[in-house]
């Protein structure tokens, strides 16, 4: 979609930054906030590139690098660590041979580790995008990443 | 449509539902029925109908809180009680279907339960279950029982009919009514809810601001997702009636982004308000007028602090900044708001919608209703449950809880998240209520509650805590910024036998200046689960310093693994599986550890066959013990 239809959505004020910043970057086919995204968006909330740059940077979620078109989320708070979420990070590591913080060279993947996501009950777990996947601890990955092309 | 009539429109259609002539199947497709498989389970549920030709009708229903049971089905016959299954799954349909609708049976091992009037059989009520019957849902009983994405569903269980009792009352009236509950802040702090209203009410301004807190990020806490999930017309009907009573007129939702399904069931709800003048113009005929807009995170756990929060909607970086003046008078944009947590709001629905005295028949003296918890960690029933307060961590630990996994030994219960402590085994008679918790050296928090067993180090535990603390700090004041990341430092020297004793002493020392010297929340409790972990098992911070072991075997510096000369066959699958070459031996020969290679990674003892089980992992230092 053109980022002059995004931003038609939303009022031109401060209070909708957040909701902005998040729909150019679900926009954006490499999942981060480019150059372009911040100045376009600086330019509709009549703000600075620099006000913008500075709640990106403050927040978790958004990103200023490329990444893939699936973020792996792996909860790495204490339950689901109790519940050995380091094995997990280690597993799928390995399985897609990328760092925390890295991409496949295929582009369809970015590792991140994130704070508590709410998902207790089930730990260890993790989020694939929007999806919520639990009990990871005795999974088959590749089963679990082959339904993400 | 008046509220009259969409409640007896509502009501039909309820009653049709589970009294009526067609069969009814619910799934619990809250994120934790998801995470279970719920979706894909519900794909081949209707495939299955569709090529058995049923006819009955397929529901989603939120989450009844007995998570270790996900996914769960209730079938519907008429004539009969609601019955409910626990871990169904999709291989399981067919046999389900089968027996519901063809022979007219049931599947006994997996039933819970049931729900509804009629009994069935000896087959026990599901609230009579040992896990449901010690909580009091008052706050949850929707929560699994009816469709949240269905207004009607809520209208016929009592729905907005506490908002049409508080537009007979004066608003005064209202924050009276919420006075004589005895509610307190759900948050954590438990700040008489009416106090903080009227605070606000008694401000002369054109415009006011409700907030409801939906920001919930403390680790193992879940339950204002699962509330919002399974039942978000209750919260759009508790931000009304608090609207209406400090006279705001516009209300923000801030919730997570981390919580996609939470926010897509909000703007349904909230759509459908609209729709049905619960929220708008002139709601219900009352002359109030108010709209409710959803404003999502971007994953920073302080913006949890009212302060933050309100920064953050206003379009900056989520960062406290000093009270007073506090958010009643002075707030977003500087005008009186009020910021409440979700399960706050929702209990003063409730309250509402029942008779005045209801409330506090629930509760200590002190600390009136209910709790909602996130029961976690090494219990054998993970979930979602409401206690009474007053109730002892015992009676939630043992009877709803089912004790600790594997039969393990409980070592300790954490509750207000990284805000609070840890409560060693020998304290579990403790009541959970505001008073009590505190005194104890932790908090009530919002409600995550984690058991831990001895296969937890709680200096390992501190050290998590603190790193949350230190990742997350917004940077603004010094005490927090550096003073977590000093005490993450000695942690870590600590967990790989580096630590000293003068350790303990600094690690408290600097504890007390974070919380003295920090601006907000955050950092004024971020040492707590150091704190409260030096007080009650200092021992294992000794074990790690002077013996340079860990008793629980988890910190990696400070234990090895070594295989056992009279139990090793040689069948070489260690060998093949170590990741660093640690390991030698030819196969049918004696394997042994290099301990100077081995990075206690445990996959050899992961994959040494059960029947051999000839690896084990050792407290201290091999080379050392020798």
């Amino acid at each position: 979609m053109e980022r002059s239809e995004i931003l038609k959505q939303f009022e031109p004020a401060n209070e909708n930054m957040l909701n902005i910043l998040h729909a150019l970057q679900n926009n954006n086919s490499q999942n981060y906030l480019s150059e372009e995204d911040i100045k376009i968006a600086a330019n509709y909330l009549n703000t600075t590139y620099s006000h913008i740059y500075g709640v990106v940077t403050y927040y978790t979620m958004f990103s200023l690098k490329p990444r893939g078109k699936y973020i792996i989320r792996v909860c790495n708070s204490p339950v689901c660590n109790m519940e050995n979420s380091t094995k997990v990070i280690e597993e799928i590591k390995r399985f897609l041979s990328i760092e925390v913080g890295e991409t496949t060279d295929d582009k369809r993947f970015t590792l991140e580790l994130s704070e508590c996501l709410g998902r207790c009950g089930k730990a260890p777990g993790m989020m694939i995008n929007e999806d919520v996947i639990g009990n990871l601890d005795n999974v088959d990955f590749k089963s679990i990443f082959e339904n993400y092309n | 449509m008046d509220f009259l009539s969409l409640k007896k429109e509502a009501l039909t259609e309820w009653n049709d539902l589970l009294n009526g002539s067609v069969p009814v199947i619910m799934v619990g497709n809250a994120t934790c029925g998801r995470s279970a498989g719920a979706l894909s389970l519900i794909k081949g549920l209707n495939s299955e109908i569709l090529t058995r030709n049923l006819d009955c009708k397929v529901l989603e229903v939120g989450c009844i809180g007995m998570c270790y049971h996900e996914p769960i089905v209730s079938i519907y016959n008429p004539g009969k009680p609601l019955i409910v299954y626990g871990n169904v799954h999709e291989n399981d349909i067919e046999k389900l279907l089968e027996a519901h609708f063809n022979k007219n049976e049931i599947i006994i091992e997996n039933i819970i339960g049931t729900i509804g009037d009629n009994k069935l059989n000896d087959i026990n009520s599901l609230f009579d279950n040992p896990v449901m019957k010690p909580q009091e849902r008052l706050v949850l009983n929707n929560c699994g029982i009816i469709d949240p994405t269905n207004l009607n569903h809520y209208l016929a269980n009592k729905g907005y009919s506490g908002l049409q009792e508080a537009f007979q009352l004066s608003s005064q009236k209202v924050i009276e009514r919420i006075k004589e509950s005895g509610l307190r802040g759900r948050g954590g702090a438990g700040f008489p809810t009416w106090k903080k209203w009227q605070f606000c009410k008694d401000q002369k301004s054109d415009i006011k601001y409700l907030i409801c807190n939906a920001d919930e990020g403390d680790p193992g806490a879940f339950m204002n997702r699962s509330l919002i999930e399974g039942d978000p017309h209750s919260l759009i009907e508790g931000m009304i009636i608090a609207a209406y009573a400090i006279g705001a007129n516009t209300g923000y939702i801030y919730c997570r982004a981390e919580y996609p399904l939470a926010l897509e069931r909000l703007r349904l709800a909230i759509s459908q308000a609209e729709q049905n003048n619960l929220l708008g113009e002139d709601v219900l005929g009352s002359g109030f007028n108010f709209k409710i807009k959803i404003k999502e995170g971007a994953g920073a756990f302080v913006c949890g602090e009212e302060t933050a929060l309100i920064a953050s909607i206003e379009g900056k970086r989520g960062m406290p900044r000093p009270r007073p003046p506090f958010p009643a008078i002075a707030g977003l944009r500087s005008k009186p708001t009020i910021i409440n947590n979700v399960e706050t709001l929702v209990a003063v629905a409730r309250i509402m919608q029942n008779e005045p005295g209801w409330f506090s028949k629930f509760g200590t003296e002190k600390s009136k209703g209910t709790k909602t918890f996130a029961l976690v960690g090494k219990v054998k029933n993970t979930g979602l449950i409401e206690v009474p307060m007053g109730i002892t961590l015992k009676e939630i630990i043992y009877n709803i809880g089912g004790g600790i996994s594997g039969d393990k030994k409980i070592k300790a219960v954490q509750t207000g998240g990284p805000s609070g402590g840890c409560v060693p085994a020998n304290m579990i008679d403790l009541r959970v209520d505001y008073e009590s918790l505190t005194e104890a050296g932790t908090i009530m928090g919002s409600g995550g509650l984690v058991v831990m067993d001895e296969d937890n180090c709680m200096v390992d535990v501190a050290k998590y805590f603190i790193d949350f603390a230190h990742k997350e700090s917004c940077g603004e004041c010094a005490p927090c910024r550096l003073g977590t990341k000093q005490m993450l430092d000695i942690l870590e020297d600590i967990v790989s036998g580096k630590g000293t004793m003068e350790d303990l002493k600094l690690l408290e020392d600097l504890g007390k200046g974070i919380k003295n010297g920090s601006l907000c929340g955050l950092g004024q409790t971020a040492p707590n689960p150091v704190l409260t972990t030096i007080r009650y098992f200092k021992d294992e911070y000794i074990e790690h310093i002077q013996n340079k072991r860990c008793p629980s075997k988890v910190c990696k510096e400070l234990i090895f693994y070594d295989i056992l000369p009279d139990k090793c066959t040689g069948c070489h699958i260690c060998f093949k599986v170590c990741p660093a070459s640690a390991i030698s031996g030819d196969p049918k020969e004696l394997h042994k550890i290099d301990q100077s290679l081995c990075i206690k990674c445990g996959m050899c003892m992961d994959k040494c066959p059960e029947k051999f089980s000839a690896i084990d992992v050792y407290p201290g230092n091999k080379v050392l013990e020798d």
